[in-house]
């Protein structure tokens, strides 16, 4: 009895499935098939399935190659001869090379207009900047007005470089099943415990105590500041990120990670480069189309003025800080951290 | 205005967002949601295309509330429009055909990192078409390359990592070299944006002495980019970058990549230097000694080549000379032939760089001739697609290959210079020869019908037929509807004045 009410059970849910699924079918198949799982000759013909690409063989081939190439002890010899050939040849171009470019661009420089020289056509940007700045952008830092304000899609793109260059080394140097480090993780840890690693050392820990706040507190004065002073969201954001590095070696990476997680990071990047990208895209919209974007300028001076210039400068400072992190972190064992 | 002057815009902020927002995705999520994304960015550059192509005018959109010499500003005409869907529809067939070998290659953990750099990619790319600002140009080309590098490490073997070594010691000395001379450039005008910039240009050179400013400038900028996209004795780098990248990145690299470097160029050229100006300089005559010694020295090092991926790659080498070539023979129908062979090589190289990898995956995983025998019989789609991709390579009519010849003889020929039609000839005759030579060789392996011990096998690729079916498609259309896609080229480069 009981097997034969599991039977019809069984059924019934799969009746029910099956109804519920029907309506799913072109887009599961759709799915599936911008997975690459799709197969419409699955059934017809033979399939193979051996990974593309497979270390081993890889390996075994490489082996293949370097003894045909002793066997064939001609072509290493003709090889060799040829190599040095070649770099002495290379050698002697190389600084031609370089002699002639110097050369050249000192050549153009000493043609160039005076640095200062007062050059009616060739400065008209740059007058319009210093001398109406502070008025159209509300910030007395003309530099943050020019570069967060005036040419604000090139530093849109320019905060977005870095965050290239985080994902590059993410792709180099986090941990994962090719990266064959991690067999030896615990070598590095026991070896490089003993000579590299001054966490938890008294001198370190001290000192630390007094300077990572003083160190935090001027980043967040250097990073709200960069509307009326020298300063903004790099150069804030790099004294914030070197804090978080000074606070890991000083105490230790178990520390750090109990309050900054890869996923915290992460979390940080995405929300202040969507903030950016959004708000800059609100700006441009509303510029071209001749719309007003409803955002007040402020008195130049405070520190809520300028416009975007603030919350764009927070945003940028805090994509930096995990940056500078970032690769501290993942050049010293692998990961960002909480892993 | 319309609505659709805003969709340039869209193009670069989402794609820029999209790639922060891969980031967050599980690699399978970033995927779909990339394929899908592409589409969308397809539809709206196609948006674009279809307006500037009615009303007949290029338009410029401004960046911010700030008006053109102060803020920044991007410009979209039917060149840009028709450059940028090209590349959409690449990449999203790259990404698409390569689908199963980045599953391969790449760790599963870091798939979704792959995504967010080909969503960047696509910004940049965007960026570098729309852009009407020099030093735009130059952010994004560091944007891109980049991203460029990254989607080489991806794969994380050891050929990889040594290639985008090299790789990225040569890009960042272009690199260096562009903001050289854009710096010499904005010194001497005090512009950074095109169309005051030409203006000042125009003025200036008038004086022999600010004109040799300018030339050494150019030269500086023309050589930086020349590196980066592999003209003829800078090619070293591309067998190894090409040949050893996943599928995928091996296509978007030869086709996309070098092509938008070379696009930008061509830009600097027309919208900073003004083409008249240009004409003047001597940098076009060595462009076109450049550019020829790379189609002979680039097709000679394929036919050397042991290895097919190799050989696609030195064959990329001779490609990139003939698109100088049509820079040096100068002219309208000079650059025409030039564009209409960025955008026949793009359709072509990326359908022979996603197709060697199957016929090696069917030959025991062996890129070598020898090994590769019969291959195109035991998997009959990528033999089909690697044939009709070598025959536009060769040049055989209702190819683009064949249209693209075309185009670079009737530019000579309009040029009018006895000795450049002969040279220009020649060149195109022995690169023929050179082309049909190792590409009927392979050919002749990869069909080679004598019994072998490998049996047939097919293996799963769904997802692969239809994006090599529509590249095949758009080479097609290119060389069929070559007099059609010219003229569009045509009415591009007249909006660019």
């Amino acid at each position: 009895m009981k097997k034969k009410v599991a039977e019809k059970v069984e059924k019934k849910s799969l009746k029910g499935q099956d109804n519920k699924k029907n309506g799913d079918v072109l887009k599961n198949r759709f799915l599936r098939w911008l997975d690459g799982e799709f197969d419409a000759a699955a059934d017809i013909m033979e399939t193979d399935e051996t990974p593309y690409s497979n270390r081993e063989e890889i390996k075994k081939s490489m082996a293949e190659i370097r003894q045909d190439l002793k066997k064939d002890d001609r072509t290493g010899r003709l090889e060799a001869a040829e190599k040095k050939h070649y770099y002495r040849i290379y050698n002697v171009v190389a600084v031609i090379s370089a002699i002639l470019l110097i050369g050249t661009l000192l050549f153009v420089i000493s043609f160039l207009p005076r640095f200062g020289r007062e050059n009616p056509e060739s400065t008209e940007v740059v007058r319009r900047y210093v001398e109406k700045g502070m008025e159209e952008t509300g910030a007395v830092n003309i530099v943050a007005g020019m570069i967060l304000d005036y040419r604000a899609f090139d530093t849109l793109g320019e905060s977005h470089v870095l965050f290239t260059a985080l994902i590059c080394v993410m792709i180099l140097l986090r941990l994962d099943t090719k990266n064959q480090r991690r067999q030896f993780e615990d070598y590095y840890r026991t070896t490089s415990m003993h000579f590299h690693d001054i966490s938890n050392e008294a001198i370190m820990r001290n000192v630390g105590m007094v300077l990572i706040p003083c160190i935090f507190l001027f980043g967040v004065y250097v990073l709200l500041n960069g509307q009326n002073g020298p300063g903004g969201g790099f150069s804030g954001g790099a004294v914030m990120g070197g804090g978080l590095i000074i606070f890991s070696s000083a105490f230790g990476f178990d520390t750090a990670d109990r309050f900054f997680t890869a996923k915290l990071s992460a979390w940080i990047t995405f929300a202040a480069l969507a903030f950016y990208s959004f708000a800059k895209g609100y700006v441009f919209f509303t510029g071209a189309n001749g719309l007003d974007n409803h955002i007040p300028k402020g008195t130049p001076g405070a520190i809520l003025s300028g416009g975007m210039i603030l919350p764009l400068d927070i945003a940028v400072g805090l994509v930096v800080a995990c940056t500078m992190y970032g690769f501290y972190s993942l050049f010293r064992r692998g990961n960002i951290g909480g892993a | 205005m319309d609505f659709i002057v805003n969709f340039p815009l869209f193009t670069i902020v989402l794609s820029l967002f999209s790639g922060v927002l891969c980031m967050m995705l599980s690699g399978k999520n970033a995927r779909r949601y990339t394929i899908v994304y592409e589409c969308i960015l397809i539809v709206l550059v196609s948006c674009v295309l279809w307006y500037t192509y009615t009303t007949g005018a290029a338009f410029t959109y401004v960046m911010g509330e700030f008006p053109a010499p102060w803020g920044n500003e991007i410009r979209a005409g039917v060149l840009e429009a028709s450059i940028a869907l090209l590349f959409l529809i690449v990449m999203l067939c790259s990404v698409l055909a390569g689908t199963h070998f980045l599953i391969d290659d790449i760790d599963e953990s870091k798939l979704n990192l792959y995504f967010t750099l080909i969503n960047l990619m696509t910004a940049a790319l965007m960026a570098m078409t729309w852009t009407n600002d020099i030093f735009t140009g130059y952010v994004f080309l560091e944007i891109l390359t980049l991203t460029s590098c990254g989607i080489l490490i991806v794969r994380e073997i050891g050929r990889t990592t040594l290639a985008a070594v090299r790789y990225m010691i040569l890009n960042l000395m272009g690199s260096g070299l562009f903001l050289l001379g854009t710096v010499l450039l904005y010194d001497i005008t005090g512009n950074l944006l095109m169309v005051p910039m030409q203006a000042r240009i125009a003025e200036l050179s008038q004086n022999p002495q600010n004109m040799m400013i300018i030339t050494m400038s150019v030269g500086i900028l023309t050589i930086g980019l020349s590196i980066k996209s592999g003209l003829f004795p800078f090619h070293y780098w591309m067998p190894d970058t090409y040949g050893w990248a996943t599928p995928a990145s091996g296509s978007i690299l030869s086709s996309l990549v070098s092509k938008c470097y070379i696009f930008l160029l061509i830009k600097i050229y027309y919208r900073v230097v003004g083409i008249e100006v240009f004409e003047k300089m001597p940098i076009r005559y060595i462009l076109l000694v450049l550019g020829m010694c790379g189609i002979v020295f680039g097709s000679v090092s394929a036919i050397r080549a042991g290895n097919i991926n190799r050989m696609v790659a030195f064959s990329s080498a001779a490609q990139i000379g003939y698109i100088y070539m049509g820079i040096g023979i100068g002219g309208t129908a000079g650059y025409t032939a030039a564009i209409f062979h960025i955008m026949a090589h793009a359709v072509t190289k990326s359908q022979l760089f996603l197709t060697t990898p199957r016929l090696s995956e069917v030959s025991d995983r062996s890129l070598k001739f020898k090994n590769l025998r019969g291959s195109g019989i035991r998997d009959k789609n990528a033999g089909f697609f690697f044939l009709i991709a070598s025959m536009s390579m060769i040049g055989i009519p209702i190819f683009a290959g064949f249209a693209s010849k075309l185009l670079f003889g009737m530019a000579a020929a309009e040029n009018g210079n006895s000795v450049l039609i002969a040279a220009v000839m020649l060149v195109l005759a022995a690169s023929s020869v050179l082309n049909a030579l190792y590409f009927i060789r392979t050919l002749l392996r990869i069909y080679d019908v004598s019994p072998s011990d490998l049996r047939v096998r097919h293996t799963r690729r769904p997802a692969y037929n239809a994006p090599m079916l529509i590249l095949t498609g758009a080479n097609l259309a290119l060389g069929l509807a070559s007099w059609f896609f010219a003229g569009l080229i045509g009415q591009g480069l007249s909006m660019f004045m």
